[in-house]
């Protein structure tokens, strides 16, 4: 427990559906979700659309506040009132990447306009030539070299890469000790993808940063990740190791993950995928697991009572009845 | 339905050193400069590329659909023993979307937000030929089922439908009049990865079932690897290799393509450190000196950033443009 | 970021024909005394000189010798001036001379002048007044928007109220009511009764851009929501405000001609609106004295088309696919 930097136990996250009116439907976009993240690792979230892994990571960053369930960063719960100053250091510690590179940049600002406000905010640095010089060189860490080339420039004249590289420095000012990357690359081009994806590891390797990866592929969670959890609907199927998750996972769910992704090597020698269907509406689910519609091995139980969080194996859990 | 004929080897479509692109105030973009390659009958050829390569203006090209100050400068595309770049307007409307269709990029937001997917399907059909009413509307439930989409779904309007039906009409609404060649831009690029394989799958059933061509557009390399017969790699408006998905995969010959498959990390195999690309596509307003993709690749060498290489022919179903592969005798 | 907005701006043609305009009209309000050849309520031109002066007799009254050289004198002199003075009576209902650019009104008054020292009053309150209401808005809608919850509550009801209120019968009511006539009340009135329509528009605005990613950044990273909303947000509106700001002033130059045209208005200040009044009141419409109604009205057409020009000029650059990428 000592080497865990963050514990979620049942965190729910529900919005309501209609904001006047009361007792009104809510959209379950997280149930029950329950997972710990050890110091210096990497954990990757992986899910389709409406699996719940980008609230999660708002819920985390605060940008929500939970509905349900706590969340203890440190060692100390964090409830959902802040004071300023708890805030302040909450947010000096835990910093998040956004999916797209141009919105999270405010079109009106310089990229040093844009990097000094980490610096001035949590006081890292004050003075101009200090923090001239810390701008300089998170620049230098993220690749946008020479720094003097980039500092002056607005983001409409940065390419994709070159944007998300600002946004990993803003993270990376901070000096945070965890990192939420919701989906970093999946809107730059193929061959910026695997250096923003190294740049990551070789960041979170000489800060000692812990971080959670979402994504929605399988084989980026398996390169970037020592742990991976699988969401569906907004809970948790299947969590462990990276490595058994892709070549021995239990979960139906993440084996349908596994067939669905393209892999050249796999290619003609592949199944046909054992089911279609749809990713089910989150407002006011019903009972029973909530991949049971589409699961090829369903049985009369799943349709009535949620399964729970079971060991199989070592650092290894699944909800499924299968077990 | 069209011929099976396996022994027919003339290929379907035919493109010869095309050129096209855009009219800007600063000069013309060569979006797509000088592309050759054949599409046999009833073949699936994949065009991989990143955003900028031309690969988009390709399609529009083939299609005819090149507008306002986009045009096609040079070169033929032969389909069925025609010049399509050489046809008049109302005779390549004929050809679209009863020869030829396409499944466009981000195809959801193609569809009319006020219309039903029913009407929209028998639109498609009254606009490219001459039915009666109900007649369209047999073929448009007929194709509607095509794609598992049940027939009391007609009048349902797209923003009742989920992200993967909205394709499914849209790949509907390309087969309707029973194409020879469909092309398709992007057409999975937005839906979740068990979304995508099925439509995927549907593709494959309806080509096996109906026997069109297939060229097919996406950034996706491990995917294209997959599914498709022949690939051909795009950069910055040129084919760099072209060849048999399986040649491709397991002797890349050009950086570019090494790069590209170096950056799609393996689900299985080995995880190892892999490489990607640095640097960013060239303008193709000012493109650079010589081999377009020179500034970015590791193994350039002097004569690269001076002179074009041509595509040329490696062996069993293999071209690549470089002077790495060159052959023996120097030009 | 304000320096390219600018350049693009000018080197629009609709905004380049716009500024022009207003530039024009502004030089005019400003050397009104120089270019004005008459004063404007006047209806007369006197010409004084002097004919002649006559010096008439010297009576020393006191006497005295301080010393040597210095004598005291004290004595009365009488001096007659003969002054002419030649009054010229400007014509009255005079059409377009040499000597009346624009003619003269039926109380004889140089119209030309009243138009040049008019434009004075018309831009000051158009602009004042457009300030005013989007300062108003503007402040009304970021508090609104940031802020939400009940704040957003009450102004938005404010705002919807309001906003069903016909503004045209109400600046008429107010306007009839009040006892204080004069710039300053129709400037105020003006303000009250259009600030619903801006406010609404930017507040949409700041509601839409407190979603973007880079709000949800500068709130995680900590940022105080007052420099959210004056760094992050504001910025990026600079365009709508703008738009805003001359629609307003538009809007406030229609609606003071509209007012002083009415009477409403201190009709004894000389502005477009009131020339209009005393033409409608002298019946110029009916004696064909198209020299005293066509001027101010062509003139209040071509300022405001002057700030439409402007507006779609923003409209035009605020289109992203303009921006350089």
């Amino acid at each position: 427990m000592n080497n865990d930097i963050l514990l979620l136990e049942r965190v729910s996250k529900h919005f309501p559906v209609n904001s006047l009116r009361r007792g009104g439907k809510f959209v379950h976009a997280m149930d029950e979700i329950s997972f710990s993240l050890k110091r210096g690792e990497v954990l990757a979230i992986v899910g389709e659309s409406g699996s719940g892994k980008t609230t999660t990571a708002n819920v985390i960053a605060r940008i929500y506040k939970q509905t349900s369930g706590s969340v203890t960063f440190e060692g100390r719960e964090i409830s959902k009132n802040m004071s300023r100053e708890d805030e302040l250091r909450y947010h000096k510690k835990v910093q998040m990447i956004f999916q797209d590179p141009f919105g999270a940049l405010n079109p009106t600002r310089t990229v040093e306009g844009i990097l000094e406000r980490p610096f001035l905010i949590h006081k890292i640095a004050s003075k101009r030539k200090d923090v001239k010089d810390r701008i300089d060189e998170i620049l230098t860490q993220v690749g946008l070299e020479p720094p003097e080339q980039f500092t002056r420039k607005f983001p409409h004249e940065l390419s994709g890469g070159q944007r998300q590289r600002v946004n990993i420095a803003r993270a990376f000012a901070v000096e945070p000790e965890l990192i939420l990357a919701d989906e970093p690359t999946s809107m730059l081009d193929v061959s910026n993808r695997m250096s923003i994806m190294n740049m990551m590891l070789y960041l979170k390797e000489s800060h000692g940063v812990s971080f959670i990866y979402i994504t929605h592929d399988l084989a980026g969670a398996r390169y970037m990740s020592d742990r991976i959890i699988v969401m569906y609907a907004g809970m948790i199927m299947e969590i462990g190791p990276a490595e058994k998750i892709i070549n021995d996972s239990f979960h139906p769910y993440t084996k349908l993950l596994k067939t669905a992704a393209p892999s050249p090597e796999i290619g003609l020698k592949r199944k046909k995928l054992i089911t279609g269907g749809d990713i089910p509406s989150l407002i006011d689910p019903p009972d029973g697991c909530r991949f049971h519609p589409r699961c090829p091995f369903a049985s009369d139980i799943c349709s009535l009572e949620m399964p729970v969080m079971k060991k199989i194996d070592e650092d290894h859990y699944v909800r499924c009845f299968l077990r | 339905m069209i011929s099976m004929d396996k022994y027919d080897v003339t290929p379907i479509l035919q493109c010869k050193k095309l050129v096209a692109g855009y009219k800007m105030k600063s000069g013309f973009v060569h979006a797509v400069d000088d592309v050759s390659f054949d599409l046999e009958k009833g073949g699936f050829l994949g065009i991989a590329g990143e955003s900028g390569c031309g690969k988009s203006t390709l399609a529009f090209a083939i299609m005819r659909l090149l507008k306002d100050n986009a045009k096609i400068e040079s070169g033929e595309i032969i389909f069925k023993g025609r010049d399509l770049a050489r046809l008049k307007d109302n005779e390549m409307k004929k050809i679209r979307w009863v020869d030829i269709s396409m499944v466009f990029q981000s195809a959801m937001n193609a569809l009319n937000p006020v219309l039903s997917i029913g009407e929209q399907l028998t639109d498609a059909v009254h606009a490219h030929s001459e039915v009666t009413q109900s007649e369209a509307h047999d073929k448009a439930i007929e194709v509607l089922k095509l794609v598992d989409i049940s027939q009391d779904r007609f009048n349902s309007y797209p923003h009742q439908l989920s992200g993967g039906m909205k394709q499914r009409v849209m790949i509907a609404m390309a087969l309707i009049l029973n194409p020879t060649l469909v092309i398709m831009d992007e057409p999975t690029t937005a839906l979740d990865v068990v979304v995508q394989r099925t439509i995927i799958e549907k593709i494959q059933e309806l080509r096996n079932a109906l026997g069109f061509s297939v060229i097919f557009i996406t950034h996706d390399l491990s995917l294209l690897v997959e599914i498709s017969d022949t690939l051909a790699i795009m950069y910055a408006g040129k084919i760099v290799e072209y060849g048999s998905a399986e040649a491709l995969f397991n002797h890349p010959l050009h950086p570019y393509t090494i790069g590209l498959m170096n950056s799609f990390p393996s689900l299985t195999g080995k995880i190892s450190r892999m490489g990607g690309i640095e640097g960013k596509p060239p303008n193709l307003l000012d493109p650079p000196e010589g081999c377009r993709f020179s500034p970015r690749c590791p193994q350039a060498m002097s004569i690269c950033r001076k002179s074009y290489p041509s595509l040329e022919n490696k062996g069993e179903n293999h071209s690549v443009a470089c002077f790495l592969h060159e052959g023996v005798d120097k030009p | 970021m304000l320096k390219d907005t600018f350049s693009l701006f000018i080197e629009n043609r609709k905004a380049l024909l716009g500024l022009i305009i207003l530039i024009f009209f502004s030089g005019v309000a400003i050397f009104a005394p120089i270019i004005a050849p008459y004063d404007p309520k006047t209806n007369k031109v006197d010409v004084m000189k002097i004919v002649n002066e006559e010096i008439g007799r010297t009576t020393t009254i006191e006497r005295e010798q301080i010393d040597e050289l210095t004598e005291r004198r004290v004595y009365t002199q009488s001096i007659t001036t003969t002054y002419e003075k030649v009054t010229t009576k400007l014509p009255l209902n005079a059409k377009p001379s040499n000597q009346h650019l624009l003619g003269t009104t039926k109380a004889g008054q140089d119209l030309f002048s009243q138009m040049v020292y008019g434009t004075r009053i018309t831009l000051t309150v158009g602009l004042v007044t457009g300030l005013f209401t989007t300062f108003l808005a503007l402040s009304l809608a970021l508090a609104a928007g940031y802020f939400g919850g009940i704040v957003d509550d009450v102004i938005s009801l404010f705002t919807n109220v309001f906003l069903v209120i016909p503004s045209l019968p109400l600046m008429i009511v107010i306007a009839a009511y009040i006892t204080v006539k004069g710039v300053i009340p129709i400037v105020l009135i003006l303000g009250l009764t259009s600030w619903p329509w801006p406010t609404r528009i930017l507040r949409s605005q700041v509601v839409s851009l407190k979603n973007r990613d880079f709000v949800k950044v500068a709130r995680n990273l900590g940022e105080r929501p007052l420099y959210i909303v004056f760094k992050e947000i504001l910025p990026n509106m600079i365009s709508l405000v703008m738009a805003s700001f001359f629609s307003s002033t538009m809007a406030a130059i229609m609606g003071e001609a509209t007012l002083e045209f009415l009477g409403l208005g201190n009709v004894s200040v000389v502005s477009w609106g009131t020339i209009l009044y005393w033409a409608q009141n002298s019946g110029a419409l009916l004696s064909g004295a198209w020299w005293w109604f066509l001027p101010p009205g062509i003139c209040i057409a071509l300022i405001g088309t002057s700030f439409a020009l402007m507006n779609f000029a923003i409209d035009e650059i605020s289109n992203p696919k303009l921006r350089k990428r």
